[in-house]
């Protein structure tokens, strides 16, 4: 990674300018807001084909030590002791306070080893976390590593051409491989709702790799503007807008990444950051509730608009909301009181001084298409 | 004969006889991305230089339309309304947005004329 104003590039910075890619700053890095397609059309294609994503400013961190599974189950409500070899979920370091200090993809390398997926903007201080609280495990910042997301329906043709093992990998395995002699670990995952890959990869290889699964024509360069519209209709949270330190995980609507085990009851119920709100959260209810919404009209309705309910009060705040290319119509997301939660509940959003009508929709808006075997 | 003008917001107004029609350029429809929705005002409200005459909802962001002179709005581009992606297809032509009927003709010096605006587009870039 180099430098420049400030901002860091990943390995593909030329490729992405190449491919005439629009960079922005994003959480540090320049990234690629859209390539010429327009974010509409690379939507599409992500859907329909296959997308390449950079996601190489997102941080590549591995925790070593032979108890580390359950050191790490101190900051996450996960059974790790119970995630298998290469078996990989979702995951929140949550806060003394109950929040959500972050979310991450963990898998398990090895008996003693995990490899986490933490975000760009959150990943000094999610070491820093990691560091403080796991004196007794090896930390280490994978910073020669690439990441690329390969994503969309025929993602898999491509990897079972280029790896066939991959292609029988369900979704939240992953295995260690060599495309084309790049040795690589990969992942049947992915931020967008759609069947994939995330693809780890060393700096040194990384533009070799992009090259070989650019080779496929229906395979193209896609930016953080369709990755937001993609994970938005599939209804994945971004952290920083749709969670955060003031929102637990039950409030974030994601009590479905809390393992039984951890919940009040189970074999090892607590013992991990703000267990006593979260849990207290899981077994009252939450006052509040992230939900997502289907706007009227064609104007979307954004991160920060308010919501009132029928009588006018001021009930909620949009934290996630644009225009869904695939259905074709505005989709949000934005937390309300939880008595306002129920799908079908008609709200307003108030856009430029004005109501405008949204309903509260099961998520995911668009359906998944993970493959699980 | 008509003349045609620009902005440093990037609006074209093609002046003709005691009418201003008002749009925006290709390098603004670049800017902007897929357009998505479009909210026109009302005809014969009365504008002021300066006022918000219209908003542009891309699928990235939401982009106002400010006219650079006093008026009253005789026309809007009804056609937006179903298909706001004519103002990505055709942004100088059939995607034009506004018409105003001018209180008076733009004083021509505070704008710029084609030549002036493609030096300006570049020197931005």
């Amino acid at each position: 990674m180099s430098e420049s104003l400030g901002n860091k590039k990943t390995q593909f910075y030329d490729y992405h300018l190449a491919a005439g890619g629009k960079m922005v700053p994003f959480a540090g890095y320049l990234m690629p807001v859209q390539y010429p397609l327009g974010i509409m059309q690379e939507h599409l294609h992500t859907r329909d084909h296959a997308g390449l994503f950079d996601v190489s400013h997102m941080g590549q961190v591995v925790v070593r030590g032979p108890d580390a599974a359950i050191a790490l189950e101190t900051l996450m409500p996960l059974d790790l002791a119970a995630l298998a070899i290469n078996q990989q979920s979702y995951a929140t370091f949550t806060s003394a306070d109950g929040g959500i200090l972050d979310d991450l993809i963990i898998t398990r390398w090895a008996e003693d080893t995990f490899f986490l997926v933490v975000n760009a903007g959150c990943k000094e201080q999610d070491i820093a976390h990691l560091r403080a609280h796991l004196p007794h495990c090896e930390v280490n910042y994978l910073e020669h590593m690439s990441l690329i997301a390969l994503q969309g329906l025929r993602a898999v043709e491509i990897m079972a051409e280029l790896a066939p093992q991959t292609a029988s990998l369900v979704f939240m395995q992953g295995c260690h491989m060599q495309i084309d002699d790049i040795k690589c670990y990969v992942t049947r995952s992915g931020y967008t709702g759609e069947d994939g890959f995330e693809i780890s990869v060393s700096d040194d290889h990384a533009l070799a790799l992009a090259d070989v699964l650019l080779a496929y024509d229906y395979c193209q360069w896609i930016g953080l503007g369709a990755r937001d519209s993609l994970r938005l209709e599939a209804g994945l949270c971004l952290y920083g807008h749709d969670m955060d330190e003031h929102t637990s995980p039950v409030e974030s609507a994601i009590s479905w990444s809390i393992s039984k085990s951890r919940r009040s009851g189970g074999e090892k119920s607590g013992g991990f950051l703000g267990a006593d709100t979260i849990l207290g959260h899981l077994a009252n209810g939450a006052t509040k509730k992230r939900v997502g919404f289907l706007v009227e009209g064609r104007a979307p309705v954004r991160e920060g608009a308010e919501i009132a309910d029928q009588q006018g009060n001021l009930v909620g705040v949009i934290t996630s909301g644009g225009f869904g290319p695939t259905l074709q119509v505005p989709v949000a997301m934005g937390y309300v009181p939880t008595e306002l939660s129920a799908v079908g509940t008609q709200l307003f959003a108030i856009v430029r001084g004005k109501p405008r009508s949204i309903t509260v929709s099961k998520m995911p808006l668009v359906p998944q298409r993970y493959y699980r075997g | 004969m008509g003349y045609v003008i620009y902005t440093k917001d990037h609006e074209w107004l093609r002046v003709e006889d005691n009418l201003v029609t008002i749009g925006v350029t290709e390098f603004a429809q670049e800017q902007l991305g897929d357009v998505v929705f479009i909210e026109l005002p009302e005809v014969g409200s009365e504008l002021m230089a300066g006022d918000e005459a219209a908003v542009i909802e891309s699928v990235k962001a939401a982009g106002e339309i400010v006219v650079p002179i006093d008026g009253v709005v005789a026309m809007v581009n009804e056609a937006l309304i179903d298909e706001p992606d004519l103002l990505n297809s055709a942004p100088e032509t059939e995607g034009w947005i506004l018409q105003l009927t001018p209180i008076e003709a733009p004083e021509i010096a505070d704008f710029m004329d084609a030549e002036q605006y493609q030096h300006y587009i570049q020197d931005s870039e």
